[in-house]
């Protein structure tokens, strides 16, 4: 009999069962779409981030740099004017942000409470100019004196012709990582897509991973070289980053780094992973407290100095989103509940006989909280496919975001300042902080969670819609069925 | 069957306070045959709700069976309802959704009757009041006779004691009125039932064996040519 009567009444009330179906299923979808995006851009971030830090990074230790003078610490480049149009060339190698903290750091940060790994790497930014540096000749003047042997001043009048320089500036960026322990830093963002990747004997080898952008760009292949300072490397791998983006052009291991920049037992950031990831915030404060003259960023800190339109459609789909979603849920709640009543108060004689026939006042309330609770199925229903149709919209969109990542000059900025793993084309020596743009797609994962939720919402859209009408219909009269004008 | 003692109905219409029944005293017996008569307003329709365990009295007691019904909890009444009185509205109160069948079911729902049985009794019952063919049909499909056939069955599916009919034939013709009186008549009789109708017609009020005149909320009871039906309970 329930579920003759419920399917019948759901038939006969199509409409209004369409109209608080549709009033959720609007609501529910809002839900996952908001939330849906909204992991999106979490994932974003967490994309930004892992360019920086690599997988499994909790935190970066470094030296806050001191602001450079006007001079000091510019690479500076001396070429002699040639006869032969020969081409010269020049590099210079510096240590990123000019401030390091000693190997011994690595160790100090490591044995601090809490910290389950710490590994140190040393960012360097190399400048090569190469070009022709030619001397000019001297061309004497023929018609004024200065005629050999003759008298007069007798220093030949003329002008120097021709000479000058052709030359191009080549900047990329060298990241030296500790070989030995390859699953923390930035390299671990990156997959090796092409030859092999480091192995502990390679510590004081010569050999180079490069990016796949930069090898691209300077048409490079495993087995190639390249000469940074003098020394030549061999390419045995490239690099592919996991976010499009990498932390270096160019990775060697970290002693053939220390060599380079001429900074043995040197190195610019550690990288740490916490025993427990629950506890990073004790373990920055014993870091900070234990080991003077260091800046520790936790990634926390690093998302906060995320901008852009990634930073602002996050702020926009977590606080609009949010708010708009519970709005519409809130009034899809209130249709369903007042139409859900109206529906009742139609149907007084109808209930009143039910009562008037014997019919207990829960059997009726369960009868309307049935009807409301499947107009409540079907518009979750309705509303979970409108959400993965909208969030599968986004994801095969995929609209660009970009993130500008840690501007903020000074001490206790960011990796992106000083000491950090932020280096790169943008980069140059004297920069203090190195803000990056990166582009990142939009995606829409829908989770396991946000579809319980949106289940849960369209249950309780249901139940709230049904209380109010079984509310109404338990306090109807049997008497009220022998009303004589409906 | 029922003794009524200074029922006394009072409800308030805005600011102004009706006195629908004033102390009416009445007894009827099983099997009884009473026909309630009076004017609009005159509170024809609260008694048969008193007497149909629909509403309780402002004052007084209803005994049915020697149970003051007045003081009856709402379970109680509501089981009371069920089992053992039948109502028949003068708009027939159909469910429009439900089959003329699944209608009739819907008085033997409370009584926990099992689903096939409970389709097999509808379906006699239907029978018994000349709407077998019509089982599947729905109300609006069926004319109004048929109609208040159907919340006839429905009213005597369930065996009960008492039959209490609203206006019955207020909604219909002269031609079905006479038809549905004929048929309520022969199933007081066969079902040995006590049968209160209220009605407004005279000419039914005429021919009734007991006729109770109710005018501003007070009765007054004429033995016409009383008889009882044989009682089988």
């Amino acid at each position: 009999m329930f579920f003759t009567y419920l399917r019948r009444e759901l038939r006969r009330r199509k409409k209004a069962a369409i109209v608080i179906s549709m009033g959720l299923a609007l609501g529910i979808a809002l839900v996952i779409t908001v939330n849906s995006v909204s992991a999106g851009m979490s994932q974003a971030q967490g994309k930004v981030l892992q360019s920086l830090y690599g997988l499994g990074t909790d935190m970066t230790v470094s030296k806050a740099a001191a602001a450079a003078s006007s001079t000091s610490g510019q690479p500076r480049f001396n070429f002699g004017a040639r006869d032969d149009s020969k081409n010269q060339s020049s590099d210079r190698v510096m240590v990123q942000g000019f401030e390091t903290l000693k190997s011994s750091v690595v160790t100090q940060v490591a044995d601090q409470t809490g910290v389950k790994k710490a590994v140190g790497g040393l960012s360097l930014s190399v400048i090569k100019v190469s070009g022709t540096f030619d001397r000019g000749t001297f061309k004497q003047n023929q018609s004024a004196g200065g005629k050999p042997g003759g008298g007069g001043s007798g220093a030949p009048q003329g002008q120097v012709q021709g000479g000058g320089a052709d030359f191009s500036i080549n900047s990329f960026s060298v990241y030296g990582t500790d070989v030995a322990n390859l699953d923390l830093g930035p390299l671990t963002s990156s997959k090796i897509t092409s030859g092999k990747g480091f192995t502990s004997a390679d510590t004081n080898a010569k050999v180079v991973v490069l990016d796949k952008s930069y090898a691209k760009t300077k048409k490079l292949t495993v087995g190639d070289s390249v000469t940074i300072s003098g020394t030549k490397f061999k390419v045995i791998g490239i690099a592919t980053a996991d976010s499009g983006d990498s932390a270096a052009n160019a990775y060697i291991p970290l002693q053939r780094a220390q060599t380079l920049a001429d900074s043995k037992d040197k190195v610019t950031t550690v990288y740490v992973q916490a025993a427990d990831s629950k506890k990073i915030s004790a373990v920055k404060t014993a870091i900070q407290k234990n080991i003077s003259g260091t800046t520790v960023t936790t990634s926390a800190d690093l998302a906060d100095t995320v901008s852009g339109s990634l930073s602002t459609a996050s702020n926009l789909a977590t606080s609009v989103g949010k708010w708009l979603s519970i709005a519409v849920l809130i009034a899809a709640f209130l249709v369903a509940a007042l139409l859900t009543s109206s529906a009742v108060n139609r149907r007084v004689r109808e209930f009143g006989t039910l009562k008037a026939l014997g019919w207990k006042s829960g059997r009726v309330t369960r009868q309307v909280m049935g009807e409301a609770f499947v107009n409540g199925l079907l518009g979750g229903a309705l509303g979970i496919a409108l959400g993965l149709a909208a969030a599968y919209t986004v994801t095969a969109i995929s609209p660009t975001l970009t993130a500008s990542l840690g501007s903020t000059a000074g001490a206790g900025a960011g990796p992106g300042a000083g000491g950090g793993g932020r280096f790169g084309g943008a980069g140059g020596p004297g920069q203090q902080a190195a803000s990056k743009a990166l582009k990142i797609a939009l995606e829409a994962p829908v989770s396991v969670n946000t579809i319980v939720l949106a289940v849960a919402l369209a249950v309780a859209g249901g139940l709230i819609a049904g209380t109010f009408g079984g509310w109404r219909a338990s306090r109807l009269r049997p008497a009220d069925a022998l009303r004589r004008v409906e | 069957m029922y003794k009524l003692s200074g029922v006394t109905k009072q409800y308030s219409r805005g600011k102004e306070t009706v006195h629908a029944l004033r102390g009416i005293d009445l007894v009827i017996e099983d099997g009884d045959q009473v026909v309630i008569q009076g004017p609009t307003g005159g509170g024809k329709s609260t008694l048969l709700q008193m007497l149909g365990a629909l509403d309780r009295p402002t004052a007084g007691s209803i005994e049915f069976d020697g149970v003051d019904i007045a003081k009856l909890s709402e379970t109680k009444l509501t089981r009371l309802r069920a089992e053992k009185i039948g109502i028949i509205f003068q708009s027939f109160n159909l469910i429009p959704t439900l089959t003329a069948q699944e209608n009739v079911e819907t008085a033997l729902a409370p009584m926990g009757t099992k689903p096939a049985e409970r389709r097999r009794l509808a379906a006699e019952a239907l029978e018994s009041v000349g709407l077998g063919e019509r089982l599947h049909h729905l109300p609006g499909e069926l004319s109004g006779g048929q109609q208040q056939r159907v919340a006839i069955s429905r009213a005597l599916v369930k065996k009960p004691k008492v039959l209490l009919a609203d206006e019955p034939t207020g909604a219909l013709d002269e031609g079905t009125r006479d038809e549905i009186l004929a048929l309520l008549d022969g199933l007081w009789k066969e079902y040995g039932l006590t049968f209160i109708m209220v009605t407004h017609d005279s000419h039914i009020a005429k021919s009734a064996p007991r006729l109770a005149t109710i005018k501003a909320g007070q009765v007054t009871i004429t033995d016409q040519a009383r008889q009882t039906a044989p009682v089988s309970y």
